[in-house]
C-alpha cells in the first residue's frame, strides 16, 4: 500500500447492553464495528456504504477517537491512536476532522459563524485574536461564502450554506484527514452536487484524505476512488469505485446496487431488480456464519458454518465463500 | 371525467415575515387508476399542494386563497367537515414520510389499523381484526396474528412503513397520496416499498400522487409526471416524454445534476444559486435567476403553463416562442 496515512487493523467497537436497575449486569454486547482492516491513502477519497445500523457511522466516531475501542487499533500517520492518552489524542485532532450530516444540529446555533470558525484557531494557537477575521476570510472563500456573513448566526443559512460552514470549521486546522459522515444525505439535489464539487475540488487542492460515509450508492461512486461495502459491522467487498459499483462480486453489493432506483424509465422498468427479502439482521444477536446468509440469495450449508474471510478476487477484496459459484 | 380535477389552487402562510406563497395557482387532473408523480426540490410545494386537498394546513397562518378541487362532485377544498369526514381516510388516504412520527406510539398496531374500519364501515371490532389481519399479511407482514398486538416500536423503519400502507389501504381508498414515503427508508428497503405500492395499486386499481424528490424513484412507478418549483408547476408529461424530452430548463437541470448519469472525475453539474425566496413578491419566472438561458424578458412576464404536445406542458416562454 503505497503511503497509507490512516490505518486499520482489525478494529471492534462493542457497546454493552445492561439489564436492571438494582442489580445491574450485562445481558448482551451490540457489535457496531466488528473487525474492520483497512488503509487510506494521502489524497485518497474512500467511500464507505452500508444500510442504517451496518455500523459506518460507529466506524467514523471510532476513527475520530469519540468513541472508545474495544479491540485493533488505528494509526494515523505512525501514530497509534487507540493506546495514545488523552493528551496524546488531543495533540493530532488537527490532523482528522469530520464534518457530519445534519448541518442543523451539528452547528451551534448560538454562535456566528465567525466564533464557529475562530474557535479552533484560537484553542490550538494558530493565530492571534487580531489575525482571526483574517483568517476566517480565507476559510468562508474557501468553502464559497462571501466573508460578509461573518457575523450571521446558522439559522440564516440554507441547508447547503450551513453544510459549507461545517466545513469551513473542519478545514481550519489544515488537517490531513476528513471524516464526512452522509455529509449530503440532509441535502437537496441540486444543492448535493454543489457540496459534491466542494469537497472534491478540497481534496485535491489541499491533498486531504477523505473517508467518505453515505448509503447512497452513485453520490459514492462519483466522488471516491476507492470504496469499502459494510454489512453487519464487517466489510464485505472493498475495491475500486468504479470495479465494485459497476461489477459488484459479493451478493450484497450486487442488491444494493441493483436496488438503486435508475433515472431512465426504459432502463428502470425492465431490468430485473434483486429484491432482499426481510430487515438487516440486528447487531446484537447475529447470524452465525455469513452475517448475510439469510437474505442472500446464493446462500447454501456452507455460508452457515464459518464467518469468511476478504479475499482477493477479481482486483478487489471480497468476503464471500461461494465467489465464482453463482 | 377525471377522478380529481385541481384548479389554480393558492395556499399561502401568513406569516410575521410576510405572506409565504407556497402554493401559487396549481392546476392538474388526476385519472381513475393513474400514477402521478410530484417532483421537486423542498420548498417547492409539492407536499402542500396535498396537504390542501387533505384539509391538513394548519389555518391560520396558512390560508387557501383560491381554488377549486373537484372530487366526485365535491370542491375538497371548499367541503365542510363531515363531507371532509367521509372523503378523507375513507376515500382518499395518504401515507407519510416518517414512519416513526406518524404512527401513534401508545396504541397497539391493531387499534391504529382497524380505526377506519369501525369509523367508515362501522363494522364490528371482530370483524375489523379480521380484515386488518388479511391487510397485514397482503402488505408483507409475517406472523400477523402475533404482530398485530405489537405497538410501534417493536417493529423496523421498513415494517412501520408497510403497516401505515396497510392502515391507509384498508378501506380501500381511490386515491392513495404518498407523501416521500421512501425517503427515510434504505435502498434494499425502498424497493420493496415501492414493489408494494405497485402491487397494492394493481389489486385495488387506485389512483396514486406519488410526492418525491428522486427522479429515478419516478421513473419506475409514475404514469405522468409534474415538476414544480417555487410553488408552481414547471412543466408535465408522461414519464417517458419527461425523461427523453425534457423541454423546461429546470428539468433540464434537475435531470442533469442526478451524480449517476455524469461520468466519474468530472465536475458534477450543478444548478448556481438558490431557490427564491417565496415571501418577496416575485416578476417574471421564478427560475430565472438560476436559469442559463434566461433572457430579459424573463424576469418581467410571469410564465404560464401551455401545452408543447398534446400531453405534455411546460412553462418556459423561450421554450413557448420557439426560441430554445
Amino acid at each position: 500500500m503505497p503511503d497509507p496515512i490512516l490505518e486499520l487493523q482489525d478494529v471492534r467497537t462493542h457497546f454493552p447492553i445492561h439489564e436492571g436497575f438494582v442489580i445491574r449486569r450485562q445481558t448482551g454486547t451490540v457489535k457496531a464495528v466488528d473487525g474492520v482492516t483497512l488503509s487510506v491513502r494521502r489524497g485518497e477519497v474512500l467511500g464507505l456504504v452500508g444500510e442504517s445500523g451496518c455500523g459506518k457511522s460507529t466506524l467514523a466516531r471510532t476513527i475520530m477517537q469519540l468513541v472508545p475501542t474495544t479491540g485493533g487499533t488505528v494509526i494515523l500517520e505512525g501514530k497509534n491512536l487507540t493506546a495514545g492518552s488523552a493528551a496524546e489524542i488531543r495533540n493530532v485532532r488537527h490532523d482528522l476532522q469530520m464534518v457530519f450530516q445534519d448541518p442543523f444540529a451539528s452547528l451551534n446555533p448560538r454562535m456566528t459563524v465567525f466564533a464557529t470558525l475562530a474557535e479552533p484557531l484560537l484553542v490550538h494557537g494558530r493565530c492571534t485574536a487580531a489575525e482571526a477575521t483574517r483568517e476566517v476570510a480565507e476559510l468562508m472563500q474557501l468553502v464559497g461564502l462571501a466573508p460578509r456573513f461573518m457575523q450571521k448566526y446558522p439559522h440564516e443559512f440554507s441547508g447547503g450554506q450551513r453544510q459549507r460552514i461545517a466545513i469551513a470549521r473542519a478545514l481550519a486546522l489544515r488537517p490531513k484527514v476528513i471524516i464526512a459522515d452522509e455529509p449530503v444525505s440532509a441535502l437537496d439535489v441540486s444543492i448535493q452536487a454543489q457540496i459534491l464539487n466542494l469537497l472534491s475540488q478540497l481534496t485535491r487542492k489541499m491533498n486531504l484524505s477523505l473517508v467518505f460515509i453515505a448509503h447512497d450508492l452513485s453520490v459514492v461512486k462519483h466522488i471516491s476512488d476507492r470504496v469499502a461495502v459494510m454489512y453487519l459491522g464487517k466489510i464485505v467487498e472493498l475495491g475500486s469505485a468504479v470495479e465494485v459499483i459497476e461489477h459488484p462480486q459479493h451478493p450484497y453489493t450486487r442488491a444494493l446496487v441493483s436496488a438503486i432506483p435508475v433515472p431512465d424509465p426504459d432502463i428502470e422498468r425492465n431490468r430485473r431488480r434483486i429484491v432482499l427479502p426481510g430487515d438487516p439482521p440486528s447487531p446484537i444477536n447475529p447470524p452465525a456464519g455469513c452475517a448475510f446468509h439469510p437474505r442472500c440469495p446464493h446462500a447454501k450449508e456452507v455460508c452457515r458454518g464459518a464467518v469468511p474471510p476478504l479475499v482477493t478476487h477479481a482486483g478487489r477484496e471480497v468476503a464471500c465463500v461461494r465467489l465464482g459459484e453463482f | 371525467m377525471p377522478l380529481l380535477s385541481v384548479k389554480d389552487l393558492r395556499t399561502y402562510f401568513h406569516t410575521r415575515n410576510g405572506i409565504y406563497r407556497a402554493v401559487d395557482g396549481v392546476s392538474f387532473d388526476l385519472d381513475r387508476g393513474e400514477t402521478l408523480g410530484i417532483v421537486g426540490e423542498s420548498g417547492s410545494g409539492k407536499s402542500v399542494t396535498c396537504y390542501s386537498l387533505m384539509g391538513l394546513i394548519p389555518q391560520p397562518p396558512g390560508r387557501i386563497e383560491s381554488g377549486t378541487a373537484l372530487f366526485d362532485g365535491v370542491d375538497l377544498l371548499r367541503a365542510t367537515p363531515a363531507q371532509t369526514r367521509a372523503i378523507r381516510g375513507k376515500r382518499i388516504a395518504m401515507i407519510f414520510q416518517d414512519p416513526m412520527t406518524s404512527l401513534n406510539p401508545y396504541l397497539r398496531i391493531s387499534e391504529q389499523l382497524i380505526e377506519p374500519l369501525l369509523i367508515h364501515e362501522k363494522l364490528s371490532k371482530t370483524e375489523a381484526m379480521r380484515r386488518g389481519l388479511a391487510m397485514l399479511e397482503a402488505v408483507g407482514i409475517n406472523d400477523a396474528a402475533k404482530r398485530i398486538r405489537y405497538y410501534p416500536h417493536e417493529f423496523s423503519g421498513g415494517m412501520r412503513q408497510r403497516v401505515m400502507i396497510a392502515m391507509a389501504l384498508i378501506t380501500k381508498p381511490e386515491i392513495l397520496i404518498a407523501d416521500e414515503p421512501t425517503t427515510a427508508l434504505d435502498v434494499t428497503v425502498q424497493a420493496q416499498i415501492l414493489e408494494l405500492i405497485k402491487k397494492m395499486q394493481q389489486e385495488l386499481g387506485m389512483a396514486v400522487i406519488f410526492i418525491t424528490h428522486d427522479l429515478g424513484v419516478v421513473s419506475g412507478l409514475c404514469d405522468r409526471v409534474q415538476v414544480m418549483y417555487a410553488g408552481r408547476i414547471v412543466e408535465t408529461s408522461g414519464t417517458r416524454e419527461l425523461f427523453r424530452e425534457p423541454r423546461h430548463p429546470y428539468t433540464r437541470a434537475l435531470q442533469h445534476s442526478i451524480p449517476s448519469l455524469q461520468a466519474k472525475g468530472s465536475e458534477l453539474f450543478t444548478i448556481p444559486g438558490m431557490p427564491p425566496d417565496l415571501s418577496k413578491p416575485l416578476a417574471g419566472c421564478a427560475f430565472a435567476a438560476r436559469c442559463p438561458q434566461a433572457a430579459d424578458r424573463c424576469r418581467q412576464e410571469t410564465p404560464q403553463l401551455a401545452p408543447w404536445k398534446p400531453g405534455h406542458q411546460q412553462a418556459c416562454l423561450r421554450v413557448q416562442a420557439g426560441e430554445i
